[in-house]
């Protein structure tokens, strides 16, 4: 780590500016930074207290801030909440799947577009639309073409004798959810991918087929290994969309049949806006965030360490 | 300034002779001259409804020309969600639809509903009490009904017919055993919209109504305590009807008003029968094609050995809540909708069913008529559960019944889980 050194040291060698020019700098910052950390406090810090504080209390939601202390009592309710459990559940099994059949396909389809091919351009653009859509659209758009009785779906596949209930079984809803999902971002997805295989120089590639290394060699030995950073972004944005999915599973099932394609974040809705119970709605979003927290600061310094080096794991600069 | 003035002298006059006279003078005395804007949320989204809704918004605003009235107008479960969203920050709609009971009642804990009880005296005694009943607190009147109904079976006669069945079920054992001929036939029995949690509670409430009677499902709501006999039988006897398998193809993802959902597929002749309120045909002919004269209507079966009366109904109806700071107008407007004239043109159009004394006579479809009818010789009435108790009880119900239909629990379950909740809330 020696060679690292030598920049920070680089830096310093200018003569320090006078303590007088230094306080003028510092006021500048805070003005410039002042508008953005007032609205950063009061509309997320605020709400996370806010919200943080409610858990600990029964309340409708009405009127003031609440006054019923009960502890953690929403909490021991929550997690004895065999509803909740089943959330985690279909979080564990989406993010599986996101992680081992979206990214892959994601991944494949932005190799195929890196070749030179025909309509390249089309097919790229074509693959991203439905991400530029909604989730409202994309939702009422499926729930029409995977209505069991009439829907294009159905329609379509009962010419090959094929048929299915879609998203009105519970034991076919979380795929059926997981499509959707996969429908609307695989082509983000992909165009991380392709931005990342543009940024291997060609040199790379090419000395491999020099060396005599296969298509798929080259693939697993240098394109997989120095595409490592945009694979782990794109999984660590994944993870946190599917802790906080909500709008396609409300507009899709509302989370049913009976509670199977629930997600945290559609309990805490039902919760907090149909049955007024705040207090415990807000239990539900405490955990949605630590849980986001605690992912996103371990897959950082664990995960992406090298990735964000110098950004938010620097330790200070000592590493 | 003489001139605005004058305006809205007339404009007030004419309201008060809509309002059925009597608020003019008092009116007078505080009318400012300027604009005012009301904010009426409301959801009916089927016609006949939602144009002469319309029309009457347009006329008040034609006599009141200082009144300009902002309809927002959602699907149901759309309409409940954005109204707790609003009234937890505090504020109400100017007007809003209600269905009174346990609901209403919380908002208006929550201070943010107007007592009209003195702005509306002239008026309630031209409405009959069943529609008021869920409206009143504490002697207090919080809102004026637009309609009231009961639920009940709705059937396509032609269906009926081709599965053998002479006359409607009048127990709940023929009942079971005229799905089982429907079924047999290759006829949908039922159609229900399992994603949207409401319609399957109908089934559960009147079985709890005939089983357990309407004490106790009052009783069960003051001591939190679902946890009976008699709602778990209820329970049994709905998994025995689930358990026939009498829905529609993919029920447990359609929703009630949607092109391919329950008031479609019972209007497009899809299915045999629906439960469901007043609001039944309008909806079918909206949604689906409409049955026309195959339509008719039965009233929910009795349970051979329960303690509820046959005549026992559920239902309930709507009515128009005014917010705390709303205008003065706001309640001339409920009241210009709630008069004679005005609300009697919905009735004739077949869209709700009387509120006001004398009304009856305006009800055209004998369909309607029948429901008058058993409205009208009621024993006792229950209003919807999700709305009669607090909402996290009232949507527990809907949930653990739509759980229960699903198969996921047993009535076992359905009664603790209720239990539970309702012991949270206390």
């Amino acid at each position: 780590m020696t060679t690292l050194t030598k920049g920070p040291e680089a830096v310093r060698l200018p003569a320090p500016p006078p303590a007088a020019r230094r306080r003028g700098r510092w006021v500048t910052i805070t003005l410039f930074l002042l508008p953005a950390i007032v609205l950063f406090l009061m509309l997320v810090v605020a709400p996370m207290v806010v919200a943080a504080y409610s858990s600990l209390f029964r309340w409708n939601g009405f009127g003031g801030l609440p006054t019923d202390f009960i502890g953690l009592d929403n909490f021991t309710r929550l997690f004895s909440s065999e509803i909740f459990v089943q959330d985690m559940w279909h979080l564990v099994v989406l993010v599986a799947l996101s992680i081992f059949v979206q990214l892959p396909f994601s991944l494949a389809v932005a190799m195929l577009l890196h070749q030179r091919m025909r309509g390249r351009a089309i097919y790229r653009m074509v693959f991203f639309a439905p991400y530029v859509l909604s989730e409202v659209i994309t939702g009422v758009l499926f729930s029409l073409i995977l209505s069991p009785g009439s829907g294009m779906a159905n329609q379509v596949l009962s010419v090959f004798g094929w048929e299915s209930e879609w998203l009105a079984d519970p034991d076919t809803v979380l795929p059926s959810l997981f499509l959707v999902m996969t429908w609307k971002y695989f082509g983000f997805h992909m165009m991380i991918y392709l931005a990342g295989r543009q940024n291997i120089p060609d040199e790379l590639v090419e000395a491999a087929q020099i060396d005599g290394a296969t298509a798929w060699k080259t693939f697993r030995y240098v394109t997989l290994p120095l595409l490592g950073p945009t694979i782990r972004i794109s999984v660590f944005l994944s993870v946190i969309y599917t802790i906080q999915l909500f709008d396609l599973v409300w507009i899709l099932t509302g989370g049913g049949p009976s509670h199977a394609s629930e997600t945290m974040a559609v309990t805490m809705m039902d919760w907090g806006f149909k049955r007024s119970q705040v207090g415990y709605a807000s239990a539900i979003s405490v955990v949605m965030f630590v849980l986001s927290l605690v992912f996103a600061l371990f897959y950082q310094r664990l995960v992406m360490r090298r990735d964000l080096e110098g950004a938010t794991t620097s330790m200070g600069g000592r590493r | 300034m003489k001139r605005s003035l004058v305006l809205i002298a007339a404009a007030v006059l004419v309201a008060g002779c809509g309002g059925a006279g009597g608020s003019a003078q008092q009116e007078g005395t505080d009318g400012s001259p300027g604009q005012v804007t009301l904010e009426w949320w409301h959801l009916s989204t089927a016609e006949p409804l939602k144009s002469l809704w319309d029309q009457r918004a347009k006329e008040f605003m034609a006599q009141n020309p200082n009144v300009t009235i902002k309809a927002t107008v959602l699907e149901n479960d759309a309409y409940k969600a954005k109204l707790t969203t609003i009234t937890q920050s505090g504020q109400a709609p100017d007007l809003f639809a209600t269905w009174g009971g346990g609901v209403l009642q919380q908002q208006i804990e929550a201070g943010l509903v107007k007592d009209i009880s003195t702005d509306v005296a002239d008026v309630l005694p031209n409405f009959t009490p069943a529609a008021l009943s869920a409206y009143q607190f504490d002697g207090k009147t919080y809102g004026l009904p637009t309609d009231i109904g009961v639920v009940g079976f709705w059937y396509n006669k032609e269906l009926f017919q081709q599965a053998g069945i002479t006359e409607p079920p009048a127990t709940w054992s023929a009942f079971l055993e005229d799905v089982k001929k429907l079924k047999a036939a290759g006829i949908t029995p039922i159609a229900l919209a399992g994603k949207e949690k409401w319609p399957g509670h109908y089934y559960w409430a009147y079985l709890a109504m005939r089983i357990a009677g309407l004490d106790a499902l009052k009783q069960a709501a003051v001591d939190n305590d679902f946890n009976r006999p008699d709602f778990v039988a209820a329970g049994q006897q709905l998994k025995a009807l689930a358990d026939l398998q009498p829905f529609q193809k993919g029920f447990l993802g359609a929703g009630y008003g949607t092109p391919d959902g329950q008031a479609a597929t019972m209007g497009n002749g899809q299915a045999a029968m629906e439960l469901m309120g007043q609001w039944a045909p309008a909806t079918q002919a909206d949604a689906g094609k409409g049955l026309g004269e195959d339509l008719g209507f039965f009233p929910f079966p009795a349970v051979e050995g329960g303690k509820g009366s046959a005549g026992d109904a559920f239902g309930g109806g709507g009515g128009l809540a005014v917010g705390t700071d709303a205008p003065p107008q706001a309640v001339e407007f409920v009241k210009y909708m709630t008069a004679m004239e005005n609300h009697s043109k919905a009735v004739e159009a077949g869209g709700v069913l009387p509120v006001l004394k004398g009304e009856e006579n305006a009800v055209e479809d004998p369909n309607l008529k029948q429901v008058a009818t058993m409205l009208a010789g009621a024993t006792g009435y229950q209003l919807y559960l999700d709305q009669a108790y607090p909402p996290a009880v009232g949507q527990q119900v809907n949930d653990s019944v739509a759980e229960l239909i699903g198969g996921t629990k047993t009535p076992e379950e359905v009664a603790q889980d209720i239990t539970e909740v309702a012991k949270s809330e206390g």
